[in-house]
């Protein structure tokens, strides 16, 4: 045991929780002013349902004793075990500080779905859909990557901070949720105006400090390894938040502040698998690609048409497999002994692994969510009324309003 | 006796009511209105999504004087609200029957 370790953790653990709140900031300014409360509400209630979840049996699942690779098994059901000694996972930390560091990312990933359903779920379904999906889909996920003989993690898959178990797996929820639902009424017609930027930008600016938390607390010790993650992370948001910027103004003329939040949250995303394998300047790449090629994708929901109403796809889904791919790139074993070389670096196979695990990923949050998307919607209804969607999601379903007239 | 219609940009307001005061003009209504004329909106960009705002705020201030002085208070509002740029807006000279003070009853003129 280390206490150095140990409060670094703690602190990281509060900064990752902190990140839930600013998303539903972040959400929250995007969204119409009727539907401002019902959207901070999906991510604020997170906290409380997955927190449950997590001690009841999601931990057990993600992190307990392997079944085939794909699955913990029960034996940790109420944390039984899971106690103040360092634990398997991490040799310095207790392994109930371990367990709530995982129960923030836990809470943030169904949080980051809600983007896309966002202005047109029944809070029943949301709340339903959220347990659903935290138990058959990220929980395995993540027991895939960092749960002991997950096969994703004994094929050498690298993902520092989560980038294929929380972003590419909640943005193919958030496809398949944006595919399943419909798109909002007067989705190309009437202009859906984001009603507070402002708000927008302090969330993203909360998600960035969180980020450090995230992504440097995932070294698990407060090292070397930590810095290089907390050092890239700020690198590779800043250079992603320009090309976003750059390439709007390029394009459409104009360099805008939701511009600038978005591509610093792409970068952020994007690095996360990166963080702790890879060097400064490797970040900088990873950045400057993450911002232009985010900012392209958020033109594929009019292309195909589907309404991913807060660009769930286009900043996570497309930023998150960046991040894998672009690991497999350039992760070096200069900087972190304990990961492994990327394509750049002489090892091609790497590359092919990332690959691989993205894909499996894929294919599998965008199944089973759909599995899940169905039968929620068989059990309550996914959909507001017509009549609860024109009045608003704060009014319809909580009965509450953000602003006073 | 005439009504005025004038339709203006909103940050000229201060400058159209000095100027109006200089000349003993004291009543007027103001509405806050939205439109556009050759001007045309302006366009926003949210996440690459373009937005044509067609409709731009304007004031529309209203007030009645007598015919004697219409063309007087008309030069004022243009000399007062021009930026010499598309947008300045127009003014709208209309007959007016009869003015009711609903106070004293008076009528006409004297009830301007």
């Amino acid at each position: 045991m280390n206490s150095g370790d140990t409060s670094f953790m703690l602190l990281a653990t509060a900064l990752v929780m902190f990140m839930t709140p600013g998303l539903a900031l972040f959400y929250g300014g995007l969204v119409r002013q009727k539907n401002v409360l019902a959207t901070i509400m999906h991510s604020i209630f997170c906290l409380g349902i997955i927190s449950i979840i997590w001690v009841l049996y999601g931990y057990s699942l993600a992190f307990g004793p392997d079944i085939g690779g794909i699955v913990g098994n029960l034996d940790l059901i109420g944390l039984k075990g899971v106690g103040l000694d360092p634990g398997p996972y991490a040799d310095t930390i207790p392994g109930l500080l371990f367990c709530a560091f995982q129960l923030m990312f836990a809470i943030i990933t169904p949080a980051l779905i809600s983007g896309a359903y966002a202005e047109r779920m029944k809070f029943s379904a949301f709340l339903l859909f959220t347990v659903l999906w935290s138990t058959f889909v990220y929980m395995p996920v993540c027991h895939w990557v960092w749960g002991q003989g997950g096969w994703l993690g004994r094929l050498g898959a690298l993902d520092f901070a989560g980038g294929t178990v929380i972003h590419i797996n909640s943005a193919c929820a958030a496809f398949a949720a944006a595919v399943f639902m419909g798109k909002r009424k007067g989705w190309g017609q009437e202009a859906l105006h984001p009603h507070n930027l402002p708000m927008t930008i302090l969330g993203s600016g909360i998600l960035w400090i969180g980020w450090f938390g995230f992504n440097a607390g995932s070294a698990l010790t407060a090292g070397k390894i930590a810095t290089l993650a907390f050092f890239t992370t700020q690198i590779a948001a800043g250079c992603a938040l320009m090309s976003w910027v750059a390439a709007e103004w390029i394009i459409q003329g104009k360099p805008t502040t939701l511009g600038a939040a978005s591509g610093a949250v792409a970068g952020l995303v994007a690095v996360t698998p990166a963080a702790g394998f890879v060097g400064p300047v490797s970040a900088i790449i990873i950045g400057l690609i993450a911002g232009a090629l985010c900012y392209c994708a958020i033109f594929l929901k009019t292309r195909f048409g589907y309404d991913d109403a807060l660009d769930v796809v286009a900043v996570h889904g497309v930023g998150g497999l960046w991040g894998a791919l672009a690991t497999g790139l350039f992760a070096s074993l200069y900087w972190n002994p304990d990961g492994a070389d990327g394509l750049f670096f002489g090892n091609p196979n790497q590359f092919l692994i990332q690959a691989a695990g993205a894909g499996a990923s894929i294919a599998y949050s965008l199944v089973v969510s759909l599995i899940i998307l169905k039968i929620v919607d068989t059990a309550v209804g996914l959909r507001v009324s017509e009549e609860d969607e024109i009045m608003g999601l704060d009014l319809s379903q909580h009965s509450e309003i953000g602003y006073t007239q | 006796m005439k009504k005025i219609e004038a339709i203006i940009k909103p940050f000229k307001l201060d400058d159209v009511k000095e100027g109006l005061n200089e000349i003993g003009i004291t009543g007027m209504t103001i509405y806050e209105v939205k439109g556009h004329g050759r001007q045309k909106g302006h366009k926003e960009i949210y996440r690459g999504a373009e937005y044509v705002v067609d409709f731009i705020p304007k004031i529309k201030i209203e007030l009645i004087v007598g015919a004697d002085i219409v063309e007087q208070v008309v030069e004022k509002i243009r000399n007062s609200a021009n930026t010499g740029k598309i947008g300045d807006g127009k003014i709208f000279v209309l007959p007016v029957e009869d003015v009711i003070r609903v106070r004293t009853g008076e009528h006409g003129k004297d009830a301007i």
